[in-house]
């Protein structure tokens, strides 16, 4: 069984959402290997309605034909309008009222024929074969085959490009991003059914957005495991376009895919829990649009003795979080140290006024901390970066305060700080 | 007859249902673990106590074994005062722990607890508001402890929330509260050795009490 699509629009596409083995003949004009879609559709006016349904949501206009050979489907394809199934055996019949101009003779062929009379392929069809191989050689009866409907070959399969992408023009300027979800709805549906199609999934998404300005709006959303799921992509893109809203209203919208294979995981009884990939970019997007999105991460300590430097680490975190396979137990970092004494930390650190008896501090007040000195260790004293032009040296002391609680504070120009509390 | 069919029919789904206990987990401190079972899945823990009483180190603690077993956990920051270098001194594999800072906003850490467990896959959820004043954490209403609970129940995951009062009430499981006891001073120039500290099961009702050391970094 083979179809064939002669029309307008994105016909390849449309093919290759049905067929792997997709022949394009003209640019016009698409065939594809239909068997066995019968399994997923059911009987062939079924699968014309399915072929039908999708070209009307993706905008292609064109004559669909069915057929078991597929010169015959191509022929009915660009003879007949609409939907037309070509019964098997009875081809000759069905495509006996087209031009002969349909098969495309040489011209000195067609001009013969003409000659002859034969303007219809049920008078080619008609002509004996002996006769037409002795008067008109190989390139007649082959011609006389196609007339007849009983041309049997194998498709010229394309390549599919592995490019994923759809665009769509607003009839009017969208300004708010609610009546834009639907958009975006509509062309992740495509994308992601595309990609479905070909057993692939997606790990970027990128979002091209022209405004009324002329400008573009440009984001990339890339996601830490492939996937092809639509909601959460829709939400993504919500949450993004709210951080990062476009200047002036939509024109035209054009969504790409990154096409790369799913991921495969097999997980076991052992395997400690993890969250999902994309269940958790879109927790961890929905907390930074709360929170904002430096505030979100895996910490990482810096190589440097600076007090309290850290950075902090998105990408480390999913890594993290896929690593399924067993590592082997953690020795020195990573494992069970014993209980420390843990510091918290006062972000900034809180200025104080320090009274100093016999070169130690006596008496401590900031925000939130006020007390006599009960008990202190210290000073000590540490510097670094004096290489740079950002040095800092400062004295550190470990004191129990008269408010029950213990601190590390340090002075360090321009004056005494209370750096945290140890809990 | 009508009785005994009756009987026979309903007496499966009228008799008494008794929750399975949920399964606990390690908390890094084998004195805790020892006087309380250890911390429950699917339910919130409180940890409570004045400042200095050494709920931050049990935390890290708890962090640190459950990064040990390899479970992604997740740490929401209500006032901003993690110290990454105290939680890797103690063990903590810093990166399968996703730290949110949320800059002095109670509201913010509760929501994002609660999209985190909704999201479903850590391990443990740890909500610090250690340092947040009392009057702002009690301001947090009891539903929103209850949809905390509610989100947890039935999940693998271990809520764990830190301040200075109880402010779960029911809906925490399991309430331990710390104390310290003495602090350590030790050598001719004093040093700061680290803290004893007493941790007391409020809840279930049963006292426990528990102690441990928490070392200060050398």
């Amino acid at each position: 069984m083979f179809a064939s699509l002669h029309g307008r629009g994105n016909l390849r596409a449309l093919a290759f959402e049905f067929s792997p083995v997709v022949e394009q003949a003209a640019p016009d004009t698409v065939t594809f290997d239909a068997a066995g879609l019968e399994r997923l559709f059911g009987p062939v006016q079924e699968i014309a309605a399915a072929v039908l349904r999708r070209a009307g949501q993706t905008g292609v206009k064109a004559n669909l034909a069915l057929a078991a050979n597929p010169d015959a489907a191509l022929c009915a394809a660009r003879g007949f309008a609409g939907v037309s199934v070509l019964p098997q055996g009875d081809e000759a019949k069905f495509l006996g009222s087209l031009p002969l101009g349909l098969l495309a003779p040489s011209p000195e062929l067609q001009e013969t024929l003409e000659r002859w009379g034969i303007r219809r392929l049920q008078d080619l069809a008609a002509l004996p074969p002996l006769g037409i191989a002795e008067r008109l050689g190989p390139e007649g009866l082959h011609l006389r085959q196609l007339a007849r409907g009983e041309v049997e070959r194998k498709l010229v399969a394309l390549e599919e490009p592995l490019h994923f992408s759809d665009e769509l023009e607003m009839e009017y300027p969208v300004e708010l991003l609610e009546p834009l979800a639907f958009v975006l709805a509509r062309l992740l549906g495509g994308l992601t059914t595309r990609l479905a199609t070909r057993g692939l999934a997606t790990d970027e998404l990128r979002l091209r957005l022209q405004l009324e300005t002329r400008a573009f709006h440009e984001r990339t959303l890339r996601l830490p495991a492939p996937s092809l799921d639509q909601r959460a992509f829709l939400k993504l893109l919500q949450l993004d376009l709210a951080a990062h809203p476009p200047a002036a209203p939509v024109l035209h919208v054009r969504l790409e895919a990154n096409p790369v294979k799913p991921r495969a995981a097999q997980s076991g009884l052992f395997v400690p829990l993890a969250p999902e990939p994309v269940k958790l970019e879109l927790t961890l997007a929905r907390i930074q649009a709360m929170v904002g999105k430096e505030k979100v991460g895996s910490p990482e300590l810096v190589d440097t003795h600076r007090p309290g430097a850290f950075k902090k680490e998105t990408d480390a975190f999913f890594r993290a979080t896929a690593r399924s396979e067993k590592r082997p137990p953690p020795s020195k970092k990573g494992g069970c140290l014993g209980t420390r004494l843990a510091l918290r930390v006062f972000r900034p650190p809180r200025t104080a006024r320090v009274s100093i008896a016999s070169g130690r501090p006596s008496f401590v007040a900031a925000d939130g901390v006020r007390g006599r000195v009960l008990e202190l260790a210290g000073p000590w004293r540490t510097s670094g970066d004096w290489w740079t032009l950002d040095p800092w040296e400062r004295d550190e002391w470990d004191i129990a305060l008269s408010d029950g609680a213990l601190y590390r504070i340090y002075c360090a120009p321009p004056g005494w700080f209370v750096e945290g509390s140890y809990d | 007859m009508g009785a005994a069919v009756l009987q026979k029919q309903f007496e499966a789904v009228l008799q008494w249902q008794v929750r399975p206990s949920p399964e606990t987990v390690r908390t890094g401190v084998p004195e805790v673990d020892a006087a309380t079972g250890g911390l429950p899945r699917g339910c919130l823990t409180e940890i409570f106590g004045p400042a200095s009483s050494g709920r931050t180190s049990l935390l890290v603690s708890i962090l640190a074994a459950a990064t040990v077993r390899e479970e992604v956990c997740a740490l929401v920051d209500a006032e901003d005062s993690f110290d990454p270098a105290s939680a890797a001194a103690a063990g903590v594999c810093l990166e399968r722990l996703l730290w949110i800072r949320c800059g002095h906003n109670a509201e913010h850490a509760l929501k994002a607890a609660d999209l985190l467990i909704q999201g479903g896959g850590f391990g443990l959820v740890t909500m610090d508001l250690g340092d947040t004043p009392p009057r702002m954490a009690r301001r947090i209403s009891l539903t929103s402890w209850f949809r905390l609970r509610r989100a947890v129940e039935h999940t693998p995951t271990v809520l764990i929330a830190v301040a200075r009062q109880s402010n779960a009430k029911t809906c925490a499981s399991l309430m331990l509260e710390c104390a310290r006891k003495r602090v350590v001073w030790t050598g001719g120039t004093p040093l700061l050795r680290g803290i004893d500290v007493r941790v007391s099961r409020r809840k279930p009702v049963r006292e426990v009490t528990a102690g441990f050391k928490a070392a200060a970094l050398e």
